[in-house]
């Protein structure tokens, strides 16, 4: 076993992930694939959003993955971490917006 | 900073060098080789479609040190071609398939032949690209190029990694990007960039790391924006171009553990199309001492024309060196990688 729980190495090994179970690993990777397609919005935008999203669910794979893939879509270093800050401001709103829950508890418990 | 070769770096030496690109572990070691690759698809052994662009390295010496010079290029930089060698190329340009004369360096400007040899060519009617690194012509001593260019019709295509101060500063140094869009202003006040003048103004971007370059079309109207919006500066093109991993960048790669994943990278991003439009199939390149290669690159890694072409200037046989075989090795898939690379950009 490794000694730590995340290897850069391994994210090489993603689509190893269908020797347990090809059928859904073929439809994850096909979906996969699908989605990151120019569409209705470019590959180049979905990038940027994937590097936002990986910072939010803090997956170091996705975030190696999408820095590169970022830069390699010409995005300049203030525009990723602009996608950082959004992703860490719906965050932090995500938490603070709760403050209404319990402004309202306090509100039933207090007179 | 000094030139690998001046601090007797061991990747100033080119046998180093591909013995780093083809045996620096295990997993570079089995890598599958560029000749191999090619036989695949029935292009080995690889052969010119027919020499168009005769580009010459004028000299190795240049006012910059640029982190990735694969020319590894700088002030300390002395190996300068002569006015005798410059003479056998004119001989040899003067041919109605030689469409372009290509000058590169260093900074191909600091040849005291400069003026001369282009005006010369200019009188041939063949087409001249200077690659400028914008720098230079922000110096006294070579203020009066961009005019004298102008004058000839020549070309410039001139190297600006990116549209940020940030990321361009931190590979051809502190000041650049400032200078760099200051002479930029200056080639579009005498027409270069501009429309109906004629006067071609083409930026090379090339990544500022361990990364392959972005599509093409779509960085080139990221930087129009940006030039325009920030500076109110035109161009006309922009050529995408990978780093090849040979000297500086190469030195780059081994100091920031990048070698292994950027080599296993340019192999599986290996591009058929791509190889079928690989530059040296119709372009050849002359050292500053004479000697002919495939391209710049292998210029750099001193594999000189081979397979029986001839490999010296004073030699020059159109007919031979047009069926000659081109020397490869595993630098090349820098070429070959994505939508591929040349002098010009992307190739597909």
């Amino acid at each position: 076993m490794e000694k730590t729980y995340y290897n850069p190495d391994d994210l090489k090994k993603f689509g190893d992930v269908g020797e347990f179970q090809k059928e859904l690993a073929d439809k994850f990777f096909d979906y996969y694939g699908t989605v990151f397609k120019d569409s209705a919005l470019s590959s180049k935008e979905k990038a940027l959003i994937a590097l936002a999203v990986a910072h939010t669910v803090q997956c170091p794979y996705c975030i190696d993955a999408y820095t590169e893939e970022s830069l390699e879509k010409g995005y300049s270093e203030e525009q990723m971490m602009e996608a950082v800050h959004v992703a860490t401001a719906i965050r932090g709103g995500s938490s603070l917006v709760h403050g209404v829950q319990m402004m309202n508890k306090v509100d039933k418990l207090t007179m | 900073m000094k030139s690998l070769i001046a601090q007797s770096h061991s990747l100033s030496d080119p046998k180093v060098q591909l013995d780093v690109i083809n045996n620096h572990n295990e997993k570079v070691k089995q890598l599958d080789k560029f000749e191999d690759k090619l036989d695949e698809i029935s292009l080995f052994p690889l052969k010119p479609t027919g020499i168009e662009i005769f580009q010459i390295n004028v000299g190795y010496m240049c006012n910059m040190t640029c982190k990735h010079c694969h020319v590894d290029a700088g002030p300390d930089r002395k190996e300068i071609m002569s006015r005798e060698t410059l003479e056998y190329c004119l001989s040899a340009i003067d041919h109605r398939e030689i469409r372009t004369v290509d000058l590169t360096g260093g900074a191909p400007e600091m040849n005291p032949h400069f003026q001369w040899f282009v005006d010369e060519v200019s009188k041939l009617k063949k087409h001249i690209i200077v690659r400028s690194n914008l720098t230079i012509l922000d110096t006294r001593k070579f203020e009066d190029l961009p005019q004298f260019m102008a004058d000839r019709g020549v070309e410039i295509t001139c190297s600006l990694p990116f549209y940020s101060k940030r990321r361009t500063d931190a590979q051809r140094g502190e000041g650049t990007y400032d200078k760099s869009m200051k002479v930029l202003k200056l080639l579009n006040e005498i027409g270069y960039g501009k429309k109906g003048t004629g006067l071609a103004l083409n930026l090379v971007y090339n990544p500022v790391g361990a990364f392959l370059p972005p599509d093409q079309e779509s960085l080139k109207k990221d930087y129009k924006k940006r030039l325009w919006e920030d500076h109110k500066i035109l161009f006309n093109d922009l050529f995408t171009i990978t780093n090849l991993p040979i000297s500086r960048y190469l030195n780059f790669l081994m100091i920031s553990g990048n070698l292994e994943e950027y080599m296993e990278k340019l192999v599986t991003s290996f591009n058929p199309s791509a190889a079928m439009g690989v530059m040296c199939r119709n372009t050849i390149s002359i050292g500053w001492d004479g000697n002919l290669y495939d391209c710049d690159f292998n210029q750099m890694l001193n594999l000189k024309t081979n397979h029986g072409a001839p490999d010296h200037i004073q030699n020059w046989d159109l007919g031979k060196l047009n069926s000659r075989e081109i020397v490869v090795n595993q630098h090349c898939y820098g070429c070959t990688a994505g939508a591929g690379s040349s002098c010009g950009g992307a190739v597909t």
